[in-house]
């Protein structure tokens, strides 16, 4: 009902707009058109008007305007009715729209008078989707997987052009497209055009399909960093065509290959820059907050322009803007401004993402345009799909090689089958000078044709293809619960020895990057204040757990069942580093955020299987097959997801968490309590009581300190547990003291001195990548009833003031532990 | 650092690791490096401290139980020899091997070894056998908070019955491999490590 007059309204505006089109010259045309004047140049008023028709004042912004809102009423129809997304992507649906616009504009008009025009959408609406994606890029997967990602951007996009307008041209020469003039020059010019994998179609596509996180960024990062080698070779063919092929000799070639790195270097350099010059003056804004979220949309723009002027490759400098800027921005700006970038961003993308896809549409209800060659376009769709699957076999097997671990088939398939053409492919084609490509407007249709195809077709068929994959795989045996289990129980132990053995060349390099970044960048692009913050925000929390910590064992100590010597104090090692490294290890999982409402492929934690409310109506046999049944069901569902598997989703319309953090923080939490749960017993020689009503988590890893290391910590204020699970390698030599000094607070200048100076800064890049309210280090309780999920606010908090005697009290010791192991330690 | 230099590896150490284990040179010094920098204490051996150091374990269900595979009977410093012998067994099973003449005894990453790897994470009272609490405990590591005890409990049961043979209402490491006989251990418990 709602939909109708929604519709209705749509279809008015709709009208309205090419009616007044109708009379008036296109907005593709010049704005400085004859009649723009008319309303000052009429005719000699003979008595003052009360109200005049000044069409032609507004006409432009009028009609840009109204196109902005018929494109963005028309995702509102789709996504009135939910059940439709999940079958035809959104972007499918809005090319369908588009071709009902396209011909309705039509009938009014008979001639096209909206386009997508190459200067709209590579100067208006492509600048603020890529620079989204930048800036909310998950830095750490990125460059984990840049190897991988290079080599597909670059070798497999290159291999894509050349293949395509080769095999083109072969078949050109054996006959099978007729008579056109098209030269070898210019097919690979086709060729180049038609390589390169577009993002906005991936992203859209993407986003039906719950892919895991490798595979994701993958595909997309290939799509982001390809623009730097078609913008080369589309500018080198072009050039090639101008000159002529006679005029094409070595050194022309050296001269393509060297463009080739200029263009991708300075791109990317030049975004390097604006990234940097942009946290600079965040560092900066303080005192105009109010306006400080509009810095990144200003300084990206320029940055793809300013490219664009260099002719460098316009989209990479935007994505590296984005890259680098984020860790500082979101460290140094005030947490509204944050917010309001994050949601300004979304809301440029997404808005312009719909125009884009609309105006595809609309693009094609075009006589002039349409020449139609059946072999020319039934083999350029033919030659994309198998090209890009033999590139992505050839190249996934090269990495296999050297991959820890390796892309599978099934992966393989979903990356040939994800690589979709969009818009950028058309805006390139639509370029294309006339004069001397005699076939633009074949190679126009074409690209319009390719366009459709993958994104409508690919996009529908995606997910029930990965459906299909995946149920394919999973359903050829039916496995019993062992060895389901036991399954799991290999992933998880893969994936920990994984972890255990490490990638030695990454943590070397990352290693000396973070230590150059933190003593270079940081201190030069990070407010002071932003600095100190962390700092003070991890202290609060670390003696908030802290805090409870100690109480769980005050009071085991009350109940008299604790025996320790009483010493002077205890060591608490704050390892500044843990946090960071736990930063980076929570992000992997849940960095960002979809919701996942529509999903079919969601598994829902149900606890009560349906399957059991048959179970009175069976017999014994039939109860105990139910219970199987049962059983299985339940491991199915409630098996932790292993590292792998875990999803990762950037999501153009959404901000939510995923879902899996929850298993995350479930499996984090339990791990926390029992290592305290093993440390209490190993030092106080007590079993844990069975249940353990307070949630005590500890956030740092306390350290086993030995000689060698005192000198680590600096003076009486430092605090250090020693956890003592091991009855050897104790030592009981070294002092404890408590250094926590009392009502101190956050304010504590215990922790400052102590900070070494490359102490990572990591908690707003921690909650960057994680966006919002997400809280991955599991707070204590204490702390989670004063925070109400945010760790901003920590700032402003106070620790209760404790009397100084009770401190002492608060004192972990070193006693002998007794030899008895805790089995319940894990 | 001074330290540092006590504890390089010696070529013979090198050799007695690669006989072992079959890992190549490269391969052990790639994983001497990060023994080493996981290694804070710098006293040439890792402690229970230095695993639960690496953040991502603790996200890991089973973190803890493999941390403690590393560890010998007992002991709580794992030297690197020990290091090596555990992540042997996770190396994967390569053609040439199987064709050579077996060795002595059998390599630590043959699909006995490996199975009796993931038997031991089972087994912690190392009786040779996995009771019901035990698969229990591991059952509970693994599985949401949304399972309640009675149906771990029943999914606990109904696993022991499929694979105990002979009624004991334990799994034996006999049974054990007998029900995961279908099972390709030697790709799941594999990892290519880098050279």
């Amino acid at each position: 009902m709602a939909e109708r007059w929604r519709s209705a309204l749509l279809l008015c505006l709709l009208m309205a707009a090419s009616s007044l089109a109708n009379s008036e010259t296109p907005v593709s045309s010049s704005t400085g058109n004859e009649t723009t004047g008319t309303g000052h140049e009429t005719a000699a008023i003979t008595t003052l008007p009360i109200v005049t028709w000044k069409w032609h004042h507004v006409e432009v912004p009028y009609l840009v305007a109204l196109w902005v809102l018929v494109s963005w009423l028309c995702k509102l129809v789709i996504e009135a009715n939910h059940n439709v997304t999940n079958y035809i992507p959104e972007s499918a649906l809005l090319i369908c729209f588009g071709f009902i616009l396209g011909g309705m504009i039509w009938g009014a008009d008979k001639v096209q008078t909206f386009k997508l025009t190459p200067t709209t959408f590579f100067f208006y609406l492509l600048p603020q989707i890529i620079l989204d994606t930048g800036y909310s890029m998950p830095n750490k997967l990125f460059f984990t997987n840049l190897g991988a990602i290079l080599i597909h951007a670059i070798i497999g996009t290159c291999w894509n052009a050349a293949t395509l307008g080769l095999s083109l041209w072969g078949c050109h020469q054996g006959g099978a497209m007729g008579n056109i003039e098209i030269g070898l020059l210019q097919y690979l010019l086709y060729g180049s055009l038609m390589a390169a994998v577009d993002p906005v179609a991936v992203i859209a596509v993407f986003e039906q399909v719950h892919v895991n996180e490798v595979l994701f960024i993958l595909v997309f990062g290939e799509s982001l960093l390809n623009d730097g080698v078609t913008v080369v070779l589309f500018n080198v063919f072009d050039a090639f065509v101008s000159l002529g092929g006679g005029a094409i000799d070595a050194k022309e070639i050296v001269k393509g290959i060297v463009s080739f790195f200029v263009v991708a270097f300075g791109g990317s350099l030049l975004g390097t820059v604006f990234g940097l010059l942009i946290s600079l003056l965040s560092r900066c804004t303080k005192n105009i907050q109010i306006i400080e979220p509009g810095f990144i949309f200003v300084l990206g723009y320029l940055a793809y322009l300013t490219a664009e002027m260099l002719s460098l490759s316009s989209i990479l400098s935007i994505v590296f803007c984005g890259v680098c800027c984020q860790k500082y921005m979101n460290s140094n700006m005030d947490e509204n401004s944050i917010q309001t970038v994050r949601y300004a961003m979304k809301v440029f993308a997404n808005g312009s993402e719909t125009i884009i896809f609309v105006f595809l549409g609309i693009s094609a209800i075009d006589k002039t345009i349409w020449v139609w060659n059946t072999g020319f376009i039934l083999l350029t769709l033919f030659f994309i799909l198998i090209y890009r699957f033999i590139g992505v076999f050839i190249l996934t097997w090269f990495l296999n090689r050297s991959r820890l671990v390796p892309i599978s088939f099934v992966e393989q398939i979903i990356m040939g089958y994800g690589g979709l053409r969009g818009a950028v492919a058309y805006g390139l084609a639509v370029n294309l000078n006339e004069t001397k490509i005699k076939e633009k407007n074949l190679m126009v249709c074409t690209t319009l044709i390719v366009v459709y195809f993958t994104v409508i077709l690919q996009g529908v068929t995606m997910k029930p293809l990965v459906q299909w994959l995946n149920v394919k795989r999973a359903a050829t045996v039916d496995l019993t619960l062992v060895e389901k289990v036991q399954n799991k129980v290999f992933e998880h132990m893969l994936v920990a020895i994984e972890d255990i053995s490490g990638q030695i060349g990454d943590n070397y390099w990352r290693n000396k990057w973070r230590n150059f970044e933190e003593k270079w960048m940081s201190r030069l692009l990070l407010k002071p204040s932003a600095r100190k913050k962390q700092d003070r925000l991890f202290n609060v929390f670390h003696q908030l757990n802290l805090q409870d910590a100690m109480e769980y064992v005050k009071e085991g100590e009350h109940r008299g069942s604790l025996e320790f010597i009483r010493n002077e104090s205890a060591f608490v090692d704050f390892k500044k580093k843990f946090g960071e490294d736990y930063e980076e290890a929570m992000p992997d999982i849940m960095a960002v955020m979809a919701d996942d409402q529509g999903s079919a492929m969601r598994l829902r934690r149900d606890p009560v299987p349906s399957v059991s409310l048959e179970m009175h109506e069976q017999n014994m046999r039939g109860l105990r097959e139910a219970e199987g049944i049962n059983s299985h069901y339940l491991l199915d569902q409630h098996l932790y997801k292993s590292r792998k598997q875990h999803r990762y989703r950037f999501s153009r319309s959404h901000l939510d968490i995923n879902q899996d953090e929850n298993e995350v923080q479930e499996i984090f939490q339990r791990t926390m309590r029992s290592r305290l749960e093993s440390f209490k017993s190993g030092k106080m020689g007590v079993a844990p009581p069975k249940t353990i009503t307070k949630h005590t988590k500890r956030e740092p890893q306390p350290k086993m300190p030995n000689g060698r290391n005192k000198p680590y910590h600096s003076g009486d204020e430092d605090f250090e547990f020693s956890e003592g699970d091991s009855a050897s390698g104790y030592d009981t030599s070294f002092p404890m003291r408590v250094g926590y000094r009392a009502g101190a607070g956050i304010e504590n200048p215990a922790f400052m001195p102590d900070l070494d100076p490359s102490s990572p800064l990591h908690i707003p890049p921690w909650l960057a990548d994680a966006g919002l309210e997400v809280n991955p280090v599991a707070p204590s309780e204490r702390a989670q009833v004063r925070t109400p999920g945010h760790l901003h606010r920590l700032a402003s908090l106070r620790t209760s003031a404790q009397p100084g005697d009770t401190v002492r009290d608060r004192n972990l010791l070193t006693p002998p532990p007794p030899p008895h192991r805790d089995d319940d330690h894990l | 650092m001074g330290s540092r230099a006590s504890t390089l590896l010696r070529e013979e150490e090198i050799e007695e690791i690669k006989k072992e284990t079959g890992f190549s040179h490269s391969q052990i010094t790639r994983l001497y490096s990060r023994f080493t920098s996981l290694d804070k204490g710098e006293n040439g051996t890792l402690s229970r401290e230095d695993f639960q150091r690496i953040p991502e374990l603790a996200i890991n269900p089973l973190g803890d139980r493999i941390i403690n595979a590393f560890f010998p009977e007992g002991e709580d410093q794992v030297n690197f020899k020990g290091f090596m012998r555990t992540l042997a067994h996770f190396r994967p099973i390569e053609d040439n091997e199987k064709n050579k003449n077996p060795p002595a005894t059998e390599p630590l990453n043959s699909r006995t070894n490996k199975l009796l790897f993931a038997f031991r994470l089972y087994d912690l009272d190392r009786d040779d056998k996995i009771s019901r609490d035990e698969l229990l405990q591991v059952l509970r590591m693994m599985v949401g908070v949304n399972i309640s005890d009675d149906q771990l409990g029943s999914i606990a049961d109904r696993t022991i019955q499929e694979a105990d043979t002979n009624g004991d209402t334990c799994i034996s490491f006999q049974e054990f491999m007998k029900v995961l006989e279908k099972v390709d251990v030697e790709q799941k418990m594999s990892i290519r490590f880098l050279h």
